[in-house]
């Protein structure tokens, strides 16, 4: 399809405490309906929003942790992870939740779509992309 | 509008969800599927399960085209259609079976 876009989705806040990721989340899962390129990054505390082992009952808010996992069905096929992000909060990839990916009629398959990128390829990745919403 | 499921009263939204997720039962899917005339068969219940179970695991109701995939891959390929699953649920796979599995409205479902 010749109209199709690269959409980024750019998440730089922590899960909760502010609604922007639970926002971008949720605008990820409409986008998916419109046949689009989607892929999303994660730099600064958005590098919080894929970590494991997540638990809210503390503060009372639903945790939405799970819902990532699933974003392989919404034929997202690219998460991206700043790793100079990650290092500074003492993360690394081991800590975040692995997403597959599969494509059901060809039966293609992605075992995880969450990748770690270093500074540079976050640049080019934004700079390739049609698209940018920033949350 | 609060529905009467076995003795007792839960509470739904304007459009019939349940408000609290912890109320469902299967008799919640008995009702609700009773007040729109639908005989529920195991047909029916494949689906209502399978969307409790991929609420269970993901914290979201499925997008329609998500469940269509899904259930094609689950529970055969000539279920995989949305002529076979609205064949089911005639107001819409994703409001009413969601509705019947006491899980909220898809997300992006207007």
């Amino acid at each position: 399809m010749s109209d199709t876009k690269n959409f980024m989705f750019l998440n730089r806040r922590a899960p909760y405490g502010t609604i922007y990721a639970w926002e971008s989340l949720e605008v990820v899962l409409i986008a998916a309906a419109f046949e689009q390129n989607v892929s999303l990054m994660f730099v600064d505390d958005g590098v919080y929003e894929l970590t494991k082992g997540q638990d809210t009952a503390g503060i009372g808010m639903k945790n939405f942790s799970p819902t990532y996992r699933t974003l392989g069905d919404y034929e997202v096929r690219h998460m991206y992870v700043d790793k100079a992000s990650l290092e500074a909060r003492g993360l690394t990839a081991d800590d975040l939740v692995e997403v597959e990916w599969e494509d059901w009629e060809t039966e293609e398959s992605v075992d995880n779509i969450v990748e770690v990128v270093d500074s540079d390829r976050v640049a080019e990745l934004l700079e390739e992309s049609d698209v940018v919403f920033s949350f | 509008m609060p529905i009467e499921v076995d003795g007792k009263t839960l509470e739904t939204d304007e459009e019939g969800y349940l408000v609290n997720l912890s109320d469902w039962v299967p008799g919640v899917a008995e009702v609700m599927a009773k007040e729109d005339d639908l005989e529920l068969t195991q047909d029916h219940w494949d689906i209502i399960n399978f969307l409790r179970e991929y609420y269970e695991e993901y914290q979201i109701a499925p997008a329609v085209r998500v469940l269509t995939k899904a259930v094609g891959k689950r529970l055969g390929k000539e279920k995989g259609n949305s002529k076979y699953l609205y064949g089911l649920f005639p107001y819409g796979p994703g409001k009413q079976a969601c509705r019947y599995a006491g899980l909220p409205k898809p997300t992006g479902c207007v």
